[in-house]
């Protein structure tokens, strides 16, 4: 634990020169998102009533599944290439595996890392959402913790992964091939009941309708024990799973 | 000798730092490493001489507990590498072959950061930053960048890094390769000074002079195995001959000149591409002997022998091609 914290200080003095830049992105992003599609978008699909979505506004739908797949999004630009890059570019992984350090402390300082940096994006949308009118329960604060469980449940497997990558080619398909449909077939834009019967099980799998369905119940107020038990379980479920990869992975690639 | 308890003498054992024997590495069916024994002792300059895919990098990463032997023994400081690797690292200096700085921080965060993974408190590590940066020459660097610095500042700011825990030995894996000859002699004299300062070095090259000139001890190493071992003297005592001879005769004519060449006094002829070798205890007397069989090299030279003879005579070939 103590190591692993040296190497989230090593993280975070490293963020002290980046951070101006994801600080604009973690503002913008939900304010595009929010602005064009929660209350432009909104206003047709509001016309036309909302009983699908549970009667509330399109922006009050939309802002805490967007919240779960803006965690998601912070999650897999924090696992992919700043642990790739550190391993294969720079080789500080290598640098820091010949201290005391050990691999496992290594990965679980860059989660620390990561939870932080999902904590802070997460704040920030929170304050977004509320600015825009889109929260409407004192419960739309536990959103935050969803949010970054959400984000770990990726955070973890993703890092595991990019540790056997050999080249970053392979994170551009999995942006492409993952986070894209993942971000708009999981329920985040419309409620998944409106997919095919047949792929809806596919939905039901991926972290992120469930990350989703947690905050929008959390955010709507309408959050039942077990339900949120079950997306509770299942985020960390998958998270504890990641990190059981991750320490594998990270040892094989650092001790060859 | 001391008093040990229960009133028996004992004679203290020479410290012993590091101990392999038949240790091996290999990867998938390769073998990288293959058994290979060795002894390093407290206070010594120890080196690893041979050529690229020798073994030697692969036997520093299983010595700094990155890499878990395949066979054989292996302690360190009485420990073991795989169980105790925490322990162990904890009391190594590591340069790598390849440099690891984090060129987007400065030079002085480098030395924090590294610092902080050892545990070291902060006002320790400043104090021994403003003296490692001078030691190595990087003081008025401090607060740039590492990305612009020369190959040779990086190679002496991770030697700088690696002092920072205060190591009881420090691993150097081709600490001046690819380095120009200016910046390799700077390198050379702060490894000298930690010398002198009685720092026990254990370190791999392919440059039979950087050999000569820092290692106190050293092995010969060749295909992941270990062809010889002693100092650099020994060595040179033992596989060569006091001086080298070196003709060199118009092109393609070495092979024909060698035949020439029977009956002058040499206790061994090497034909290399671009010259020949005659070992031999008097270098003037066999240009004369050469001379007297009206054979006219188109240049001569008389030379003391180095390592280089040395690994030519074991292995048949030159250290670096
Ligand atoms: N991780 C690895 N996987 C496969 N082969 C390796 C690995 N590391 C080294 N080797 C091979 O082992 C041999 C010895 O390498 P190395 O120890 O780096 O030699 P040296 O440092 O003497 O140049 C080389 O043929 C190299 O290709
Ligand atoms: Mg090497």
């Amino acid at each position: 634990m103590r190591a692993a914290i040296r190497q989230l200080r090593f993280w975070m003095t490293n963020y002290r020169r980046t951070w101006r830049g994801s600080i604009y992105s973690s503002v913008l992003n939900p304010v595009l998102y929010l602005g064009a599609m929660g209350v432009g978008l909104g206003s047709l699909v509001n016309a036309h009533g909302t009983a699908s979505l549970g009667g509330v506004s399109y922006l009050t739908f939309l802002a805490p599944g967007l919240m779960a797949a803006a965690a998601m999004q912070t999650a897999m630009g924090e696992s992919t290439y700043p642990v790739f890059g550190s391993v294969k570019w720079l080789k500080t992984y290598q640098a820091a595996a010949a201290t005391p350090l050990r691999p496992a402390d290594l990965f679980h300082g860059h989660l620390m890392f990561t939870t932080l940096r999902l904590a802070m994006n997460s704040a920030v949308f929170l304050a977004i959402m509320a600015a825009f009118g889109a929260a409407r329960s004192p419960w739309v604060l536990a959103c935050l913790p969803a949010a970054v469980l959400t984000g770990l449940a990726f955070a973890t497997p993703i890092e595991a992964y990019a540790m056997t990558c050999k080249k970053d080619s392979s994170f551009a398909l999995l942006f492409r091939f993952g986070v894209i449909p993942l971000f708009l077939f999981s329920g985040t834009f419309f409620p998944i009941t409106s997919l095919p019967a047949v792929v809806r099980p596919l939905a039901y799998l991926t972290p992120l309708w469930h990350g989703v369905a947690l905050c929008r119940s959390l955010s709507l107020g309408t959050a039942q024990p077990g339900q949120t038990a079950l997306h509770v379980g299942y985020l960390l479920a998958v998270t504890a799973a990641g990190i059981y990869a991750g320490n594998l992975t990270y040892r094989r690639r650092l001790y060859a | 000798m001391s008093e040990a308890p229960g009133n028996v003498t004992v004679v203290a054992a020479p410290d012993i730092l590091i101990r392999a024997k038949g240790l091996t590495k290999t990867f998938g069916d390769f073998t990288a490493v293959a058994g290979i024994d060795f002894e390093l002792t407290r206070g010594e300059v120890f080196g690893f001489l041979g050529p690229n895919g020798a073994g030697k990098s692969s036997t520093m990463r299983m010595i700094g507990c990155v890499s878990p032997p395949s066979g054989g023994e292996l302690s360190i400081f009485g420990l073991d590498p795989v169980r105790d690797g925490q322990a162990i690292r904890a009391r190594l200096g590591v340069v790598p072959q390849e440099d690891t700085l984090d060129v987007e921080l400065t030079v002085r965060e480098n030395l924090l950061i590294y610092g902080r993974y050892f545990g070291l408190r902060r006002d320790v590590i400043r104090e021994r930053t403003a003296r490692l940066l001078e030691f190595v020459q990087l003081t008025e660097r401090a607060d740039d960048e590492v990305e612009p610095l020369s190959g040779g500042m990086k190679r002496r700011l991770t030697i700088a890094r690696s002092l920072i825990s205060d190591p009881e030995v420090l691993l150097l894996d081709e600490p001046t390769t690819g380095l120009d000859p200016q910046a390799r002699h700077v390198v050379w004299d702060r490894l000298y000074r930690l010398k002198q300062q009685g720092v026990t070095l254990v370190l791999t090259t392919h440059y039979m002079d950087e050999a000569e000139q820092l290692c106190d001890r050293l092995v010969v190493m060749d295909g992941g195995k270990i062809a010889a071992e002693g100092s650099p003297r020994e060595l040179i005592d033992r596989y060569s001959t006091a001086e080298v001879l070196e003709l060199r005769f118009g092109l393609d004519e070495h092979e024909k000149m060698a035949g020439k060449l029977e009956g002058v006094p040499a206790e061994r002829i090497e034909v290399l591409a671009d010259r020949i070798l005659l070992y031999t205890a008097d270098g003037d007397a066999a240009l004369g002997a050469v001379r007297a069989r009206g054979l006219e090299p188109v240049t001569s030279l008389v030379r003391r022998s180095t390592l280089e003879d040395v690994f030519l005579r074991l292995t048949g070939r030159r250290l670096e091609d």
